[in-house]
């Protein structure tokens, strides 16, 4: 397996920040075991999206936001939140012609480091939008948008989004996108037209086994050497395309079950990739309710399961964007539950400490060493 | 001037100035929507949070002249006289 640079943890400075149905929780640590968090930051906002944006020497912290009575919009701080920007206009707004209004921000994705400024998001009504500016204004990506398969698309019980977008480091020309439902889509043309890319992904709630489109795709990642490898975990299925998404065959052999909605990849080290499994479609809880992390490290061909530090029993979901890894060496991991505790390891995994518990439903987690 | 009353609710005061009511001048025949539009000209993030970008009155965001909830009566369209009162409140909405 290949490996890229990753900074080490001594002396490094983690932000952990925590999106739930209630509010936005952010916390630092220098050592990942003990976070001192402020919050809550937005009381009674949903955050459904957090992006950690490091480039350009400052931590922005861009944040999803929705509120029931007053909408949706997008904030964000560049001194850790002690205070927050709104574009007067609004980040991200439809444009006249479509007559559609902004339902949710599920997806805020820095670029590489490559492409400072560029910022991506997947928003509900299923759209994709771009940023140059770090985010503080977004276009609607019309190829997207226009796409014939709209019409066809639909929604999960969440609302039909495009709740990730993956742009690749190595070539700023590819893009992925998931949707639910609609499954995954390319481009690689920079965002001009997109191609449903889902063979071999499977789609149990459909006539077709394998339909060109329409799956349920939960949350992809990409192998940070390997750009054309990707990993799926789909409503049923967990699956690696070696291909650029051309084809995606199951790895799911090994782990307690195949449902799930979150998937992580390495931040540095090919063929590692982190799952958190549920019971079943019809039965939305961890495996006899015992929580645990599943780990590959060699690209699916086989899992370890990790719970050592996590509460049992836990009859909560981890939800797809409710875990991520930081950019150090060993990688950190974290995730929170519907049940409102967030766990950190500082060891890819094998060891978990609660580092907050009973908050609201957790939505979205993200971390990323920062400068202090 | 005649002058038409715009009630604000508390959590909105802070994108308007921190104001509690705000008086706007009455023209004849203005709408809600127009009403809205001009403080919107002033206050564009409070605007944004009473109405989507289509222009739409948010689904938990009640509007209600001189009482009446102005979805029962024309909507954004429903005309406003001088003297009367728009009061904005948040409707029932969340867990």
């Amino acid at each position: 397996m290949t490996r890229s640079e990753a900074p080490s943890s001594s002396e490094q400075t983690t932000l952990l920040a925590v999106g739930t149905k209630k509010g936005l929780w952010l916390g630092t640590s220098t050592d990942r075991a003990a976070f001192t968090f402020t919050g809550p930051h937005f009381l009674m906002h949903e955050i459904p999206s957090i992006g950690i944006d490091t480039r350009d020497g400052r931590t922005r912290i861009l944040v999803g936001l929705r509120s029931e009575h007053w909408g949706p919009t997008v904030a964000h701080s560049d001194d850790l939140g002690a205070t927050w920007q709104e574009p007067e206009h609004g980040a991200i707004t439809f444009p006249p012609d479509t007559e559609t209004a902004l339902e949710r921000v599920w997806q805020i994705q820095p670029d590489s480091a490559e492409r400072p400024g560029v910022v991506w998001a997947g928003c509900e009504p299923i759209s994709v939008w771009k940023s140059v500016d770090g985010g503080e204004h977004f276009e609607l990506n019309r190829g997207l948008w226009n796409h014939p398969h709209r019409t066809e698309w639909g929604a999960g019980f969440g609302g039909a989004a495009a709740h990730t977008v993956l742009p690749s480091a190595s070539d700023p020309t590819t893009i992925h996108v998931a949707m639910s439902t609609g499954g995954v889509y390319r481009s690689t043309d920079s965002g001009e037209s997109w191609t449903a890319r889902n063979r071999g992904i499977g789609a149990d709630f459909m006539p077709e086994e394998t339909p060109e489109f329409g799956q349920c795709v939960h949350k992809i990642a990409r192998d940070p050497n390997n750009p054309d490898t990707l990993y799926a975990q789909n409503h049923g299925g967990v699956y690696r395309s070696d291909d650029n998404g051309d084809t995606w065959n199951s790895i799911a052999q090994g782990l307690p079950t195949d449902f799930g909605f979150t998937i992580l990849a390495h931040p540095s080290r090919s063929g590692t990739a982190w799952v958190v499994p549920i019971k079943a479609d019809i039965e939305r809880i961890p495996p006899q309710g015992q929580l645990a992390v599943h780990r590959t490290d060699d690209a699916g061909a086989s899992w370890q399961r990790f719970s050592a530090g996590l509460v049992e029993p836990d009859y909560n979901v981890v939800l797809r964007d409710a875990a991520a890894v930081d950019t150090l060496e060993p990688a950190g991991v974290y995730f929170g539950t519907r049940g409102g505790s967030v766990y950190a390891s500082a060891d890819e995994g094998e060891h978990f400490a609660e580092v907050l518990a009973h908050l609201p439903d957790v939505l979205c987690v993200r971390a990323a060493a920062v400068e202090l | 001037m005649p002058e038409v009353t715009v009630l604000v609710p508390s959590l909105l005061r802070p994108l308007v100035g921190g104001s509690a009511e705000l008086r706007l001048a009455a023209e004849s025949g203005a709408t809600v929507a127009q009403l809205l539009d001009a403080i919107g000209g002033e206050f564009p993030v409070f605007n944004r949070r009473v109405r989507d970008e289509t222009g739409a009155l948010r689904r938990y965001v009640n509007i209600y002249l001189n009482g009446d909830d102005v979805r029962r009566l024309e909507g954004l369209k429903t005309p406003v006289a001088a003297g009367q009162e728009l009061m904005i409140i948040q409707s029932v909405a969340g867990g």
